[in-house]
């Protein structure tokens, strides 16, 4: 089995976090942007597992923090659903433009 | 401890009563508040004369001297080993004498209070004051520490200040306690800085060792003290100028007399308890204590002698023209404390020397009686009339005979006719400056002249001159409790004179011998019958002579009549000059500069705030965006500038 270059698996992640980054800013729906948060923590996930593999093959810790991220994700995605159906409930809207009520 | 460790109680009762009565008076004793007041004064008299008779007479002496005895002493405040602040008492022959002044006189004014004041709706809160005032004045006499007696004198500065205010409804009063209080405190300046030169140089603050240090020619501090100075004026001069400086300002002294006059906007039986019989005497007091000091220097005791001197004929000028009758009363007081002040500064250390001392202490021993008793008599008298001035009285001697034999003793002792107290302590003063200036003997003896004029004016115009004319209801003389006091003062104005002051309270503790001159006393006598009889022929009945005298000498009648226009020049001073030349650009620096610089530092806040106020949209993405710009900015810093 070749080896995967490093620079590769790091273009994935890069191009993984902008897609993220831009879904973002410019998704309206809180949803889409809670997806988009994932897609982010996953690019990291995909550094950390690839410099945890390339550079210290003897040690785990770039798998540990890739599993703390995950779980810590599922909690923030649970927090946050739960957020995003509050809203819906006051505003009748899950468009982020909508909920601009904290404000000076 | 100490035979005479009760002496504590004699301040600490009225302390107690003013504790009472100013707490709880007004909802539970409001009517026996002045009982209380006067039942626990009562008591504090008699300790007095007990300590008095056990003092003088048992066991006071040792070998023929009059010992300084320090029953109590507790140290309050320590600033280094040897300079403490510490509250004790003092027993010699100065304080246990004025002791039986304070409370004595304190007593005949609570009684007769029960009467002048009944039915005033603060009754209680009255009584508390007089209460508050009798400790601080007894707290004052019995000092051992400079700032001690320090701390008392402000306290008697504010309950003066608050009797003086008791009517507060009358705007006039509320000035006079203003200004009774401002220019007493400004004296108190000069004693603060007083206290801390000699403090300073003499390493301690306490009475006994102050005077000792400074005494003694072999001692390394009166060394220091007299070699330093300050423009050209050595530094103890300047101490004892400057504590001099705030017993004028206590004792109505010439320049910073202006409040005495003024206060008399408080309630009569104040008047003659603070502002003739003991709280204007601490000057005299606080100059006798620090007697040993003042003699070793001259020019110190100089000043004394001309500032008594000078007030004592500039007052009775101005009580020569006054009608106000407690205004009188009050110049008169300022001038007979002027005789007090030169006596004390005539006087020298010791033995025939020390006569001025002892005339000192003595004519502010008779002079407590009599001049109480003159404002007790005068208080009857508003009482009755309901007028201070002397153009509504007249013919009074019909309707109050008590009171008319007692003024009238008390105006005898006053002008110094034998064999009324007066007479004695005058004669001393006199014998004092003849030995030691011409100058103030001639002074003095025609002040005594001018001192007769007045009172009898007074005396006249109040119960001889023209016919009463009370109208409508009145209700006689007062009550006993207002005539008993007048009774027992009266008894106290013939017969003080043949206390045997001068065994007692002399300025090194020995007995001294003093005998009446005969011939000596003619001059001044007679000057005093004569003032008598010009009062008279002027005043006896109504006529004009003594307008015509007074436009007369016109232009110095006015003066005297303004009181030389000191009033006007103060006013002059502080709001043309200090007001002008201070007040303002001070004030000025404080709105612009010190406000000023808060001000811009708020509102610049605000205008800022108000600009970025906006980046707080709501939005949520904005946010992130600012977010990722930052991270990405502080990426850029890190990793291409700062390396």
């Amino acid at each position: 089995m070749n080896e995967i270059n490093i620079t590769d698996i790091l273009l994935v992640s890069t191009a993984l976090f902008f897609v993220g980054v831009y879904g973002f800013f410019t998704r309206r729906n809180m949803i889409t942007m809670l997806m988009s948060v994932e897609l982010i923590l996953n690019s990291v996930n995909i550094n950390f597992v690839a410099f945890n593999k390339y550079l210290f093959p003897q040690n785990l810790d770039g798998i540990f923090f890739t599993i703390f991220i995950i779980t810590i994700a599922a909690a923030e995605a649970a927090v946050a659903i739960a957020i995003i159906i509050n809203m819906y409930r006051s505003h009748h809207s899950v468009d982020v433009e909508d909920a601009t009520d904290l404000k000076y | 401890m100490n035979i005479y460790s009760y002496i504590a109680l004699i301040p600490l009762l009225p302390l107690a009563t003013f504790l009472l009565l100013g707490l709880f008076g007004k909802k539970y004793f409001s009517s026996i508040s002045g009982i209380l007041g006067t039942f626990t004064l009562a008591v504090s008299a008699f300790i007095s004369l007990a300590v008095a008779y056990s003092y003088f007479f048992v066991n006071g002496k040792v070998d023929g001297v009059f010992q300084q005895i320090i029953p109590l002493k507790y140290t309050w405040l320590t600033f280094s080993p040897n300079v403490s602040i510490d509250m004790g008492i003092v027993i010699d022959p100065l304080s246990v004498m004025m002791l039986v002044v304070v409370t004595f006189v304190s007593l005949m004014v609570h009684i007769f209070s029960l009467g002048y004041m009944k039915g005033e709706e603060r009754f209680a809160t009255y009584y508390a004051f007089l209460s508050l005032f009798t400790f601080s004045m007894l707290g004052l006499v019995l000092s051992t520490n400079i700032f001690q007696i320090y701390m008392f004198w402000e306290l008697v500065g504010v309950s003066s200040f608050l009797l003086i205010g008791f009517y507060f409804e009358k705007p006039s009063a509320v000035a006079a306690a203003k200004k009774a209080f401002i220019v007493t405190r400004f004296a108190d300046l000069g004693f603060l800085i007083g206290i801390l030169i000699l403090s300073f140089h003499a390493e301690t603050l306490d009475f006994q060792t102050l005077i000792s240090r400074l005494t003694d020619t072999q001692s390394t501090q009166l060394m220091g003290i007299t070699t330093a100075s300050f423009m050209g004026v050595s530094m103890l001069t300047w101490g004892l100028t400057l504590v001099f400086m705030g017993g004028a300002g206590k004792s109505a002294m010439f320049p910073l007399h202006i409040w005495l006059p003024d206060a008399m906007e408080g309630p009569t039986p104040v008047s003659a308890l603070i502002h003739a019989a003991t709280m204007v005497v601490a000057g005299v007091y606080l100059v006798a204590r620090l007697f040993p000091v003042f003699v070793f220097d001259a020019a110190a005791l100089t000043i004394v002698t001309y500032v008594g001197a000078f007030s004592a004929l500039f007052a009775a000028i101005i009580a020569c023209t006054q009608t106000d009758i407690k205004r009188v009363l009050a110049y008169s007081t300022m001038s007979q404390i002027g005789y007090m002040m030169f006596a004390l500064g005539v006087s020298g250390k010791g033995g025939e020397e020390g006569l001025g001392y002892m005339a000192s202490l003595f004519h502010l021993f008779t002079h407590a009686f009599f001049k109480s008793l003159l404002f007790l008599g005068a208080g009857a008298v508003i009482h009755l009339v309901h007028s201070n001035d002397m153009k509504d009285m007249g013919g009074l001697r019909k309707h109050m005979p008590i009171t008319h034999i007692t003024f009238l003793i008390a105006c005898l002792a006053i002008a110094g006719i034998p064999p009324f107290a007066g007479f004695f302590s005058k004669e001393e003063i006199l014998t004092a400056a003849f030995h030691s200036n011409k100058l103030i003997y001639v002074l003095a003896v025609f002040t005594s002249g001018l001192t007769a004029f007045y009172m009898f004016r007074l005396y006249f115009s109040i119960f001889w001159n023209k016919e009463a004319h009370l109208h409508g209801e009145h209700h006689g003389e007062g009550t006993l409790s207002m005539k008993i006091p007048l009774i027992i003062l009266g008894a106290c104005a013939l017969l003080a004179g043949f206390v045997p002051i001068a065994d007692w309270v002399t300025s090194d503790g020995i007995a001294l011998e003093t005998h009446i001159d005969i011939v000596f006393s003619i001059l001044p006598v007679a000057l005093a019958i004569g003032g008598i009889l010009l009062a008279l022929s002027f005043y006896k009945t109504e006529n004009s002579k003594s307008d015509k005298i007074a436009s007369s000498l016109n232009g110095f009648y006015q003066a005297a009549y303004h009181k030389f226009y000191i009033d006007e020049i103060y006013l002059f001073v502080t709001r043309k000059i200090i007001f002008n030349l201070i007040g303002r650009p001070a004030a000025w620096i404080d709105k612009n500069i010190v406000d000023g610089l808060m001000n811009k530092m708020a509102s610049g806040t605000a205008v800022i705030s108000e600009k970025i106020k906006g980046f707080q949209s709501g939005k949520t993405q904005e946010y992130a965006l600012y977010f990722f710009l930052g991270i990405i900015s502080l990426s850029a810093l890190f990793i291409y500038i700062i390396k």
